[in-house]
């Protein structure tokens, strides 16, 4: 491998991986907020997708499609809290797994009866389409570098946001006992809204920054939800910089075993959370 | 005398069973068949969800794998052994089961959960995209396994109804293999650690053994019913390790009440039966069943097993919150 | 065991310490337990007292400091292990069975000590050595008129009694019993006293207790601790004049004079 088709799988593997940090931190987030495990997590992922596609096509446009995907999500994960997951906090494990699992199959279903069954492309906008000359055979697409800055912007943010803020510290607290805080006078159902939504815009962003790349297909969401179980396995429940991590060990091991071990690629991060369950079982960034 | 009424009522529900190829319908025969043995993969499942309490979402791994393996063992134009391939796809399952227990056995609760859904993956993955088993369109069993011993054919797996049987036969067996088991100082152990795991160890257990013991047996009994599976239908696809196929199971037990041998095959026949019906009414059944899930959980806090006792609860007067 | 050995330390430890981040929970903490004597452990809430038995038992791994059992330093074994070498504990939070009977709750206690766990097709009910030791130990308890009863639906102190009964059924030498009398009533206490008493003189018995006369009724030896340091340690005659013990227990001297 010389060194420009290095360059090219680095830069693939922060960018997948950085990606899939978008969609973890929101698992991360949730799991260890809210205590409740989502396996429709990855079903916003393919929310997000689906929606650039249709409103790609009806605006001709990403950048619309993206800016009215924003509310659209965040409106839809405060409803998908009011309606199904705030009924869950008290519940046992089995039973959110059982709702989720549900959720998935509607979500899917309902995927189907409004797009259809096919493979759809999703156009990169004009700005972004260009690529940047590496050397004489190979060129890095710009819109990849342009994925990266932005979840890079979005870190960084959700940095602030925890680590600074007043939501960010009623996070925080609320994420160590319901009960205490709400004795503080917090409206802790509010916050708890908030980061589900919150969850569910990053996934479903996630998906409208990847459907260029990857196009929008059924069942796409059950593959990135497990990849990020492995990364919230790696990192350790609830921790968002654990999950950073991960995801990009993760970004670089999977891109890095497909060149490298194409026949194993698949199971390449499995063998990965295999060792990390080894050596510490509850998480690299376990907190306490 | 009432105390022998769910003896006798197992009874009537077996001889319903062996009757049953009676009706002479080849369609409703593999039908049940396929019910029966996706209760004997419930079954295995309820060892760990029901009654050692670990949610296991990746129990289809272990199904897939004894499908595999007869399917593997199996050259193209001539039949393996019944007596070499059945028991081979068991050990080699539940050998499978106790190396991935090692590892997810050291996780709880919520970990627990989404590490056995990885390491199904995994191995779905090492079938799906290496050429080992015929990648991700499978391969077929063209034929099934011969059942000759010592020079006799005690039956025959290519008429239907000795197959019929042989399932009939496997679900009786594992159903008392399962009752001796929860019966004996073993079983208690894994029922205690169900319900107290800290306590247990405080009283000397090493619980991580039985545990893992409780994952090995249960991966080898989803392996009979993997067997079973690719006999009956001849082929195997990676599919059959999909997570949607550890949701499904895991379904079929809760939907029969965890902790109950009988509901995990009710559960089983509940789930085949929705499947079947939903199914006719639209291609998009999954609506249905998921829309069904969702609204059972909200409405329906313990389960759909819990609905008799409500019902009763309520016809009698007795309050129940 | 013979009885020329009563008087054997059984548990000792040295210097234990456990600190969770920068703080110590426990720092130096030395302590021995003797079969025949019961030992009791003082002090106010935070004092470090659960910590101590959480170390003792395996619940909770030292960060420093060494515990002995006959001898052999047993620091980084686990709670199982502990169990099965004859340390048995009991729980400050009714820590048992709920949904089972009395008696199975106690039989699986008496089965740990059987290598028979791991038979697979044996009836658990015909191994009658676990069977006829869950019944000593549910006699021994006071719990044989309740034995087929839900745990979950005794009351308070016979809960309490049944978490005895079950460190009794693992044959324990060494009892270390976290707030047995924690929320009884008199009548309660009462017969739990009766019980630390007719315990004591085979077995080493470690008791955190905040029920000052039933320690003074049944102690031999007291350490008190405070901010996860002991303060004294001695006879309940010498803790009682312990002009320190006073002081940390200021305003609540009374309850020493008992």
């Amino acid at each position: 491998m010389d060194f420009y088709s290095f360059l090219i799988q680095v830069l693939n593997s922060v960018q997948y991986g950085l990606l899939l940090f978008l969609v973890a931190s929101g698992l991360t987030l949730v799991f260890g907020i809210m205590g409740i495990i989502n396996l429709a997590h990855g079903a916003f992922y393919m929310v997000g997708a689906y929606m650039a596609f249709a409103l790609s096509s009806l605006t001709g446009n990403l950048f619309t499609a993206i800016l009215l995907g924003i509310p659209l999500s965040l409106v839809f994960g405060a409803f998908l809290e009011w309606a199904l997951f705030s009924h869950l906090y008290k519940r046992d494990h089995l039973e959110q797994v059982l709702l989720t699992y549900g959720l998935i199959l509607i979500f899917e279903e309902l995927r189907s009866l409004l797009v259809d069954d096919e493979v759809h492309g999703v156009a990169i906008p004009d700005v972004f389409s260009a690529s940047i000359a590496l050397n004489d055979t190979l060129s890095y697409p710009v819109y990849r570098l342009v994925i990266s800055a932005v979840c890079i912007v979005l870190a960084i943010g959700l940095y602030f946001l925890i680590q600074r803020t007043r939501l960010g510290m009623m996070i925080r607290a609320g994420s160590h006992d319901r009960d205490m805080v709400q004795s503080l006078g917090i409206n802790i159902n509010l916050i708890y809204r908030t980061v589900f939504a919150l969850g569910v815009t990053l996934a479903a962003f996630a998906g409208m920054l990847a459907a260029p790349i990857s196009s929008v297909f059924p069942g796409m969401g059950g593959g990135v939800l497990i990849i990020s179980f492995v990364i919230v396995v790696i990192g350790g429940i609830g921790s968002v910089w654990g999950a950073l991590f991960a995801a990009l060990l993760v970004g670089f091991a999977d891109t890095f075993g497909k060149v490298l071990l194409p026949d194993f690629a698949g199971a390449i991060v499995y063998v990965l959370m295999a060792a990390v369950l080894l050596w510490r079982p509850e998480g690299i960034f376990k907190k306490g | 005398m009432s105390k022998h009424i769910p003896l006798i009522l197992k009874l009537i529900a077996l001889g319903g069973l062996l009757a049953f190829p009676m009706a002479d319908s080849p369609f409703y025969t593999e039908l049940v068949a396929k019910t029966v043995l996706f209760g004997i993969f419930a079954m295995s499942l309820d060892l760990l969800v029901g009654f050692t309490g670990l949610v296991s979402l990746g129990h289809a791994a272990y199904f897939g794998i004894a499908a595999y393996t007869v399917a593997l063992m199996t050259p193209k134009y001539e039949a393996a052994s019944f007596w070499t391939t059945f028991p081979s796809a068991i050990g080699i399952s539940a050998a499978a089961a106790l190396v991935v227990g090692i590892f997810v056995l050291r996780t709880k609760g919520i970990y627990f959960i989404m590490v056995t859904l990885a390491f199904a993956q995994m191995v779905f993955y090492l079938f799906h995209d290496t050429a080992l088993g015929g990648g991700s369109d499978g391969i077929y069993l063209n034929l099934k396994p011969d059942t000759t011993l010592f020079g006799g054919k005690p039956f025959d797996l290519d008429n239907p109804f000795h197959l019929y049987y042989l399932i009939i036969a496997t679900l009786v067996v594992v159903y008392l293999f399962l009752k001796l088991l929860l019966r004996s100082p073993f079983g208690k152990v894994l029922v205690g650690i169900k319900s107290n795991e800290h306590r247990m160890k405080s009283m000397g257990y090493r619980t991580f053994g039985y545990k893992l013991a409780a994952f090995s047996i249960a991966g080898g009994l989803a392996g009979a019913a993997g067997y079973l599976y690719a006999v009956l239908f001849g082929f195997v696809t990676p599919e059959l390790m999909s997570w949607h196929q550890s949701g499904n199971v895991l379904l079929m037990v809760i939907l029969g009440g965890m902790g109950n041998l009988v509901g995990a095959l009710l559960g089983a026949l509940a789930f085949v039966a929705m499947q079947e019906v939903f199914s006719t009414w639209t291609k998009h059944w999954q609506l249905v069943m998921g829309s069904v899930i969702v609204l059972s959980v909200l409405f329906l806090p313990g389960g759909l097993s819990a609905v008799p006792r409500r019902l009763k609860a309520a016809l009698t007067g007795g309050g129940e919150k | 065991m013979s009885d020329t050995m009563n008087n054997d330390v059984l548990l000792v430890a040295e210097k234990l310490t456990k600190r969770f981040g920068g703080l110590a929970a426990n720092q130096d903490v030395n302590l021995s337990l003797e079969r025949g004597k019961l030992h009791a452990l003082l002090g106010p809430n935070g004092a470090g007292k659960s910590t101590c038995i959480n170390m003792l038992s395996g619940d909770l791994p030292p960060t420093e400091g060494r515990i002995l059992y006959l001898g052999q330093d047993i620091s980084r074994t686990s709670a199982a292990q502990r169990s099965q070498l004859g340390i048995g504990r009991s729980y400050q939070r009714t820590n048992i069975f709920p949904k089972f009977s009395v008696f199975e709750n106690v039989r699986l206690a008496a089965q740990s000590r059987n290598q028979r766990a791991w038979k697979i097709f044996a009836d658990a009910m015909n191994d009658k050595t676990a069977v006829d030791k869950a019944m000593a130990a549910i006699e021994e308890a006071g719990l044989t008129s309740r034995a087929q009863r839900i745990a979950g639906t005794l009351s308070h102190g016979e809960q309490r009694q049944l978490e005895i009964a079950m460190v009794l059924a693992t044959d324990a030498q060494v009892l270390l019993l976290d707030e047995p009398l924690a929320g009884m009533g008199s009548d309660e206490s009462h017969q739990m006293v009766e019980l630390l008493l007719k315990l004591r003189p085979s077995r080493a018995i470690l008791l955190v207790e905040h029920d000052m006369d039933a320690v003074f009724a049944v102690a031999n030896t007291i350490t008190v601790m405070v901010n996860g340091q002991v303060l004294e340690s001695g006879s309940p005659e010498q803790i009682r004049a312990s002009t320190q013990v006073q002081q940390a227990y200021l305003g609540h001297e009374e309850m020493l004079h008992v």
